[in-house]
């Protein structure tokens, strides 16, 4: 290679990169196809065997054993109690009567005067219209076991999140404790402790709860630390120096200051919570997940969007209002003085509802009406059937394009290279990229990885994931910057993303399988179906955040558009790219099991099979495993190579 | 602000007049409240996650409910799952059970929680399917020996330069590797994943006349819309799958069986007696699970009209 043409510049990072990239492929040409430490499907290593024989044992001790009977017992009857009577309110016949205690108007009128109480009149509305919405899709009462479920999950999230959040983010020492934790509690597959799950908690409501929480506490914990984290130290000093104890520091100025970004937390609890809703049917959870998951025997793809359609809903609901109510939490004026008594008037309508709901058959079942739901489906229906005689052609070909181009050869590079080879390229690449400390956690990332005795199927997994992940940037940044650069966009795609983001995966699998077949091109469009919301509203947010001044000094320059956007508006948003390419590759990383039902082999396979054969659960737990350890491993690549990471003070 | 309030007033009063004219609840009897007698009490009845085992599971649970009057709760569980639960006392009976010899050895022999309560009268077959237009246009695909000279027909996009054979519901066990391995096929092993990406495959093969080869099995709704053609493989003889690499000849059939807690088998209650007696074949699922998955009907529906079209062999389950 030429030396550069400046000698008293050292080779920049991108040199560097493109450097151990050249070397990997010409290591790989003599050397692809040794050591590449395949397993197939049906072969198990001794650590699999362990990871069964473990299982077993605590199957087998289970009515025996004094930690089940004093501890788990408790705990299930607990939270099945809280679920239960949830269900009892607004879901289920309960106390001798047909129906539950508060009928439909009732759970809309607590539904809308709540959100007018935390938000404002806006969102009640759109509270209140979503709710009616479900009763006229002929779900109401599947909707009510859903919200009661996570309203439950959500409860006890925040009894646990809220105060292990507060102490890591006085704790420094805890905070470096409970990150990894939390990490892993985000990547592993749900799949991978389902089955276990129900080993302790017994198959019930408190298993899909609890299953529900695992996903869910974590943004709880993390947001309430970081609330606590942002807190001025001035202010903080200046407490303490008056005196203040501990407690009166924590309740007068660092809960309060952080109060905002503790709701955004409650926010994204419930998100991850109504995203666990057809996992946790799998386990008998009652409610909209089921009927997703019954649709999907028969093909049913009209009768699952219907329902997926319902969960989108009940997210967009509750996270606008949650949403609307962190901006009211900022510390803002009097208020206004009429709002006491509209509270009370409207607090009594409330009640009357409740009553009516209570007394009335009419007001208790939602009446049958124009069946809203069947038309959903059938429109559902015949679009699936157009887009599936229609387009299969076209899609194959997009699939073959790629599969071919990008994939096939991207794959042979990693699958083939001995596990040496792609070792010391990661090693080299973490070392450029992101330093030392980058470099030792790739290594004992690789070392972890060949020890779950899945390196092959990892490496499969790594490249549908790296793809994948290029796929959602390139869309990230085109309609990102769209977005960012035009309101009326952004208002209409919007909606959309949300519906990406929340609409249950099992829905559309059915058209794009027809669409793409089962490969995994299936399993990398579904990813980015999910991921790519995620990443276009992160650069959106960033190139509107680049100042208005600068935008009109470069247009008053004489920038087009084209320079202005590939000069201005994506350099200055730079730390937000970063941000949407972690994101987006986590993302894609938490559909590697869904992927798995769609043609993508590999680890995701491992997975769901280790959920569904006895035998392959210690395998299935090792690639869940495996999942984790290529989270952590890019992650902290790509977070350590990052341009914020001298911006961040944390 | 005053008309805020004066808004407020008249949707009480609008909401309190409309109320006093419905019907109150509790004015005529719960549904339900009546049924439910002590004789035969609680029946928790797991539902594995295939429309098959539906169709079974609502036909027990209708001919419970109606004519001994259980109190029936159905569990939508995986198997796996469904089995811990006889340990647990979560779950009564399991109706449709596919093999699974090493959760029989676990939980029959081992922890003896569970006992085998017979056959369902359902034989499950296992196997490589191809779509009809294929079975019609080569007629000789049918059989295993053939196979190799179609190979090139079935290559995609994740199989390289071999032929594709689709495999991968996860929940079945599956030779495919070996078989393929030591009969010298030209094909590779892809993991669909899924039932339902099998049967979309199935489906699109045979919309769009391409070629297609997977495994798959019946019973299974899915054969009344589309005949898939069975290839035939070495025939299977006892303990010729004896060790799992040296496999060369194809899956046994099925005694699909009903598997019950031994619990509730001691209690020897008229649900269990009802799950013991209980046999029908693979029409009368066949036919049940239709009305389910292509007339859209509910399962509890579906096995109210099966049921009284068929009152001869419900009563042979009572007697």
């Amino acid at each position: 290679m030429a030396a550069p043409s400046r000698p008293r510049r050292r080779p920049g990072r991108p040199v560097l990169v493109a450097a151990v990239l050249l070397l990997w492929v010409a290591v790989w040409i003599p050397a692809h196809g040794v050591h590449t430490l395949g397993l197939s499907p049906a072969d198990l290593t001794p650590l699999h065997r362990w990871l069964n024989d473990v299982n077993d044992t605590i199957g087998a001790n289970r009515n025996s054993s004094p930690v089940f009977l004093y501890f788990f017992n408790e705990i299930r009857a607990a939270v099945d109690a809280l679920v239960t009577f949830i269900q009892d309110l607004i879901s289920q016949p309960s106390f001798g009567r047909p129906v539950p205690v508060l009928g439909w108007l009732g759970v809309v009128a607590v539904v809308a005067y709540v959100s007018w109480a935390v938000a404002n009149a806006k969102v009640a509305l759109l509270a209140a219209g979503g709710f009616v919405f479900f009763g006229l899709q002929g779900l109401w009462q599947e909707s009510m076991d859903t919200l009661a479920l996570t309203l439950a999950a959500v409860a006890i999230s925040l009894l646990i999140g809220i105060p292990l959040g507060v102490w890591a983010g006085l704790s420094d020492r805890f905070h470096r404790l409970i990150t990894p934790v939390l990490d892993f509690m985000q990547t592993m597959p749900t799949f991978v402790y389902l089955a276990p799950l129900t080993l302790l908690f017994l198959i019930g409501p408190a298993s899909a709860t609890i299953a529900t929480l695992i996903y869910a506490v974590p943004p709880a914990i993390r947001l309430t630390a970081h609330g606590i984290r942002s807190v001025p130290r001035p202010a903080v000093e200046a407490t303490e120096s008056l005196g203040a104890t501990g407690r009166q520091t924590l309740t007068k100025v660092l809960l309060p200051l952080s109060k905002r970004t503790i709701v955004l937390g409650v926010n994204q609890t419930i998100m991850a919570a109504l995203s666990m809703v057809t996992i946790a049917a799998l386990i008998d959870a009652p409610g909209l997940g089921k009927t997703v998951i019954k649709a999907l025997q028969t093909l049913d793809v009209g009768t699952a969007f219907n329902a997926g359609l319902a969960i989108v809903v009940m997210a967009i609901v509750l996270d606008r209002v949650t949403t609307a109510a962190s901006e009211r939490a900022r510390p803002s004026g009097p208020v206004p003085r009429f709002r006491r008594p509209l509270a009370g008037g409207l607090g009594v309508v409330t009640a009357v509802c409740c009553y009516l709901s209570y007394t009335y058959v009419w007001a208790a079942e939602f009446p049958d009406g124009p069946g809203l739901g069947g038309a959903l489906s059938r429109g559902a229906d015949s679009v699936t059937a157009w887009a599936q005689a229609e387009l299969s052609t076209v899609t194959e070909g997009i699939k073959d394009l790629i599969t071919y181009g990008l994939l096939n050869p991207f794959q042979a590079l990693l699958v083939e290279s001995p596990w040496w080879l792609v070792g010391a390229v990661a090693l080299a690449l973490a070392g450029v990229l992101g330093g030392v400390r980058a470099a030792v956690v790739t290594a004992v990332c690789v070392g972890l990885l060949i020890g779950t005795g899945l390196w092959q199927d990892s490496m499969t997994t790594l490249a549908m994931t790296i793809v994948a992940t290029m796929l959602v940037m390139v869309l990230g940044v085109v309609v990102g910057v769209w977005m960012g650069r035009n309101r009326y966009a952004d208002r209409i795609i919007r909606p959309v993303l949300d519906a990406g983001q929340t609409m249950p995966a099992f829905v559309y699998l059915v058209p794009f399988l027809a669409l793409f077949s089962a490969t995994r091109f299936t399993a990398i469009v579904a990813a980015v179906v999910f991921a790519a919301p995620v990443a276009i509203k992160i650069v959106a947010d960033g190139v509107r955040g680049v100042s208005a001044t600068t935008v009109e000094a470069a247009t008053a320059a004489g920038s087009s558009t084209w320079q202005l956007i590939t000069k201005v508006q994506l350099p200055m948003a730079g730390a937000s790219l970063a941000l949407a390419a972690n994101q987006g590759l986590i993302y894609v990383l938490s559909m590697v099991v869904v992927g798995g039902l769609v043609g993508a082999g590999a680890l995701g396979y491992d997975v769901v099979a280790g959920f569904s054969q006895g035998q392959l659960y210690g395998k299935g737990l090792a690639a869940g495993a495996a999942i984790v350890l290529l989270g952590i491993m890019l992650d902290r690549i790509a977070r350590t190579s990052s341009p914020s990471k001298t911006t961040e003070g944390n | 602000m005053r008309l805020k309030r004066l808004a407020a007033t008249a949707t009480i009063t609008a909401l309190a007049l409309t109320g006093c004219g419905g019907e109150k609840i509790g004015a005529t009897p719960a549904p339900g409240a009546s049924a439910g007698t002590a004789a035969c009490g609680a029946f928790n009845l797991a539902v594995n996650p295939w429309v098959g085992y539906e169709a079974t599971a609502a036909v027990i649970a209708h001919v419970a409910e109606k004519d001994l009057g259980c109190k029936v709760t159905k569990k939508d569980l995986k198997e796996e799952i469904a089995w811990q639960g006889f340990g647990t006392g979560e779950v009564d009976a399991i109706v449709e059970n596919w093999g699974h010899d090493d959760l029989k050895k676990k939980y029959i022999e081992e922890q003896k929680t569970a006992v085998a309560a017979g056959s369902t009268g359902n034989k499950g077959v296992i196997g490589w399917y191809v779509p009809p237009w294929m079975a019609a246009q080569y007629p000789d695909i049918t059989d295993y020996k053939n196979l190799n000279k179609y190979a090139s027909m079935f290559k995609t996009s994740e199989s390289g330069d071999k032929g594709q054979l689709l495999d991968g519901d996860p929940s079945f066990v599956t030779n495919d590797e070996a078989l393929v391995k030591n009969l010298n096929l030209d094909y590779k092993v892809v993991y669909a994943g899924s039932e339902t990406a099998l049967i979309t495959a199935f489906r699109q093969a045979e919309a769009k006349k391409t070629a297609l080869i997977g495994y798959f099995y019946e019973p299974q709704w899915f054969l009344a819309e589309l005949k898939l053609v069975k290839v035939n493989l070495p025939p299977y003889t006892p303990g010729c799958d004896a060790d799992p690499a040296k496999i060369a000849c194809d899956y046994p059939e099925y005694d699909l069986d009903k598997i019950v807690s031994k619990k509730f088998a001691d209690a020897g209650g008229p649900a269990y007696k009802l799950v013991k007696n209980f046999t029908w074949t693979n029409d009368d699922q066949n036919t049940v699970a239709k009305y389910i998955a292509e007339d859209k009907m509910s399962a509890a529906d579906a096995a109210k009209k099966w049921a009284e079209a068929n009152p001869a062999k419900v009563k042979a389950w009572l007697g």
